[in-house]
Order: structure tokens, then sequence, then C-alpha cells
């Protein structure tokens, strides 16, 4: 399969006037082609800062990302980021939030309004497209915001625990829900998240970060059965505990 | 809404929150005519000089007297007139010297000892000022009136504006927009509750500000009327000016207020 994303010799620090933090140092990946990808690591790995590298939002101090093998800077490759929390603007409809993002790019023309209603009908939020953000569930909530991000039909899509902030029950249900959307979607998309069974239940690959400055450990790969081609089946399978006591030593040993 | 009758103990609820409200209202009312009967029982029984302290008799008949030939709405006008245009410039001049500092925080951060050190200015010390350079005139006034209320307005403002949630910028910048769109789709409609938090407090102030200003240069207004009062001892008059000062500071907090429960 195809390389969408590569990850050369990244490194990151912060830097206060207190002095300079090493965030992430010599991180080198590949992601494939429509491959769901997961990063896991300990609190304060720099998980969040390597997301927004991909994303853009900043720029590595050392390596480089790229995508189709051309460089982040110079790809016009479009990438769709979810955050820990939805953020739905409560002083919007739902339909006018998932519309946000075509309407920064100035790219909500009649055809665009029109696949977007229909995303909302696929996904069961069409009647909810006047209703402000406080009156729909959790996982409504993430459904929208996932919308959101597709609108601008990203080639990858980077979540960042976007389950994080649900409680258990509901957690495993949008989880389940939203990651089969991406997986029908064909979507390449790298998940972070510091919950190993999660990785597991949604991931093909799932590389193991340690802890600051983060460095990649080992990469997994994830293999089930077609019977367990859910997230919530996934974590029925016999397998199951196996790869999460595997990725538990990875994340408990120091080198 | 389900039809469903409420029960006995919801019944029981309600009927104690209802009492409770009664009990609150009647008791606001009772408390005020008590103190008027107070004030007129003792004005009558010459336990105190009607003619310093007056008494809610005289005051009603002054008033009587001024809404009779008109002159009390002219000056009650003046001065509402002069706190909204006040009030008016201090909302556009504040919102945009906040946005303006959160837009540059290298201004933000020249700027900000000179904004403390205005804010806590005591404003009534420019008024003087004001006049000599302003003239005997209205300007004077709002230009006071702006004075009291512009800074706390700034610093407040863009302390709020400074914290909006850091994520949402993040959102809007992952969805590729620049700083306009950070500001016009997130910072100024997630700022909107605090803005109008800040005009309610603004509001009072102006009208602070109108009065030191009508103090000083003024031909009419209430301010004007309060001090031409003890200048010549009516006292009554200067009464009833401050029992309608207190009655219009109500009403325009009570505006905003119902604004804001209709808009938001």
């Amino acid at each position: 399969m195809k390389t969408k994303l590569e990850v050369r010799h990244l490194c990151y620090s912060y830097h206060t006037l207190e002095g300079e933090t090493q965030a992430l140092s010599d991180i080198s990946f590949d992601v494939r082609d429509g491959e769901f990808f997961a990063i896991v690591g300990p609190s304060g790995c720099g998980k969040s800062t390597l997301l927004s590298l991909l994303c853009g939002l900043i720029s590595p101090e050392e390596g480089e990302i790229l995508i189709d093998g051309i460089g982040r800077r110079d790809s016009d490759a479009a990438i769709g980021y979810m955050l820990q929390r939805d953020h739905l603007f409560e002083w919007r409809s739902i339909y006018d939030n998932v519309s946000l993002g075509l309407e920064i790019q100035k790219r909500l023309d009649e055809e665009a309004k029109e696949e977007l209603r229909n995303m909302l009908d696929t996904y069961g939020l069409s009647k909810f497209k006047e209703s402000k953000p406080a009156q729909l569930s959790g996982g409504m909530r993430q459904r929208a915001a996932l919308i959101r991000t597709l609108a601008l039909k990203p080639d990858i899509l980077l979540l960042d625990e976007p389950f994080s902030a649900l409680d258990y029950q509901t957690r495993l249900e949008v989880c389940d829900d939203i990651s089969t959307i991406i997986r029908t979607q064909k979507k390449t998309a790298v998940l972070i998240t510091h919950d190993l069974s999660e990785a597991i239940s949604v991931a093909d690959r799932i590389l193991v970060l340690s802890s600051r400055p983060g460095r990649v450990k080992t990469i997994l790969e994830i293999h089930f059965d077609k019977a367990f081609d859910r997230p919530l089946l996934r974590r029925n399978a016999p397998e199951f505990s196996a790869y999460f006591n595997q990725l538990w030593k990875e994340l408990k040993t120091h080198d | 809404m389900t039809e469903r009758e409420d029960s006995l103990f919801q019944q029981e609820f309600l009927e104690k929150e209802r009492y409770h409200k009664t009990k609150v209202c009647i008791c606001r009312v009772m408390l005020l005519v008590l103190l008027l009967a107070l004030w007129e029982l003792c004005a009558s029984l010459q336990i105190i000089d009607a003619f310093i302290f007056s008494s809610p008799t005289r005051i009603w008949s002054c008033f009587v007297k001024m809404a009779g030939d008109g002159t009390i709405f002219l000056h009650i006008g003046v001065t509402l007139w002069e706190t909204l245009i006040s009030f008016l410039l201090v909302v556009t001049v504040g919102v945009t010297a906040a946005v303006a500092l959160w837009a540059s925080r290298s201004l933000a951060e020249i700027l900000e000892p000179y904004l403390v050190m205005l804010n806590s200015l005591p404003k009534s010390a420019l008024a003087p000022l004001l006049i000599v350079w302003l003239g005997n005139n209205m300007k004077t006034i709002i230009v006071a009136a702006v004075s009291v209320a512009v800074f706390g307005s700034i610093l407040t403002l863009h302390t709020g504006f400074a914290q909006t949630d850091p994520d949402k910028i993040r959102l809007i910048r992952s969805l590729g927009g620049g700083k306009r769109d950070i500001l016009f789709k997130v910072l100024i409609p997630s700022s909107v509750p605090l803005i109008v938090s800040n005009m309610k407090v603004n509001v009072g102030l102006c009208l602070v500000g109108v009065i030191i200003g009508e103090f000083l240069s003024a031909k009419a207004g209430l301010g004007y009327l309060i001090i031409y009062a003890s200048q010549v001892f009516k006292m009554d008059l200067l009464v009833m000016s401050i029992v309608i000062l207190s009655i219009l500071s109500m009403a325009l907090y009570q505006v905003i207020a119902e604004a804001e429960k209709r808009f938001l």
C-alpha cells in the first residue's frame, strides 16, 4: 500500500524564559494510505505537540513531514483536525457549526451546502440542523464535530483524544461510531490517545512514545479476524488482552 | 412536556416557592413604606427639621410643581441624553481598543501601565481641567463621563478577550482561518456575555461621570439641579433630584438586563 504520511527525524522544543523543554526527539514513522494509525504514550510525552506539527499549526525545528512525498509546507493536502472536546460554538446552530470550515475557506457554495445536508442526513443529524449544540447528546455533538472536519474533505484526519471528554459508556459507543464512519470513508487517520484499549480497538498499527522527550519506542501491528472488525467487537476478541499486555509492557519498560 | 398531573410533593414544593416569593415582595414594599412613613412622621412631629431633611410629601409636591411646568423633564432628559451618548462612546471605544490590544501583544504591553494609571486616577480630578480645555458645555460633561468608564472597560474586556479558549482558536486555525476569522467567529461572539455585563457596569459609571460633569459645568441636568439646590438651600429640590437619580440609574440598568434576557 502507498505511503500517505512520512515523518522523518522530527524534533521539537518549547522555549520559555526559564529554559528549553524538549518535547519530541527524533520521531520517524510512516502512515499508509487508508490506514488507522494510533499513537499512545504517557501524559506529557508530546503527543499533542506531534499533532500540532502534523497539522501545521507549528513548524518543526528539525526533521521533515511529507504528505504524498511532498513537504508539509508545499503540500496542498487538506488535513482535518479533531480536538479533545467537540468545540461546537454554542452561539451557532448545528448547521452553522458544521459549515464553519467551509465558511472560513470561502467554499460554502450551493454544492457544498447540498453535500453538508446529505452528510447530516447520513449521520442522523438532519433533525437537529437548526438546534443549538447544547440540545444534543455528547455522542451527537462528536458526530457534528466529525462532519465539520469531514466537510473539508481532508486527506488525513488527525484525532487528538477526541473521546476523552465523554463518560465511559458514551465513549465506547462514540468511538465505535466515529471510527466506523472513518473506516467506511477510507480516510487515513492518526489517533492520539492515552487509552490503550481504545487504541487497540480502532487501530491498524500503534506507535508507542516514551515519556518526555517523546521518542518512538516501538510500532505494533494489530491484526483481528474479520469477525471482529468493529471497535466494540474487537474488545471481545481473544487477542485483545494479549495486545493490551504487550502495549502495557512497552509503556512500562524504561530504556 | 407531559400532561401528567403534578404529584402532591411537587404541588407542595411549588406552593412553598410561591409563598416565599410573595413574602419577599411584600416585605420589600413594606420596608419602603415604613421608611417613608417614619420620615414623614418625624418631619411632621418636628423631631427632624423638615427644612433641612425635607420629607416625602414636600418632595412629592416639589415634583408635582416642576412636572407641571415641565422643567423637571428637561433636566431628566438632558442627563439621560448625556449618559446615553457617553455610554455609546464608552462601549464603542472600549470594544475597539480592547480588540486592538488583543491583536497586538506589543501594543498591549506598551500601554498597560498607562491604562492602569488612568483607570485608578480619580476622574473627578480631571473635571476642572476639562472645563478649561473644552469650555463650559456638554462636551466637557460627556468627556468626563467617558473618562470615568472607558479605561476600566478596556482593561476588563482585554482581560476577558485574553481568556478566550485557546482550543477554539486552534480549531479555527486548523480549519485554515486567520486572525480575522478568530476575531469575528470566536472572540466577539464568545465575548458577548462579557460585553453585556461590562455594559451594565458602564451605564452606571457613565451616570456617575455625567453628574460629576454637571456639578461643574452645566446649565441643565440633575447634577446641575443638585448643585443649584444646595447653593440656594432648597433641600426638597435636592433630595428630589437624588431620588430621581436613583430611579434613573435603576431603570438604565434594567433596560440592559432586559435586553440581555431578550437577546441572549
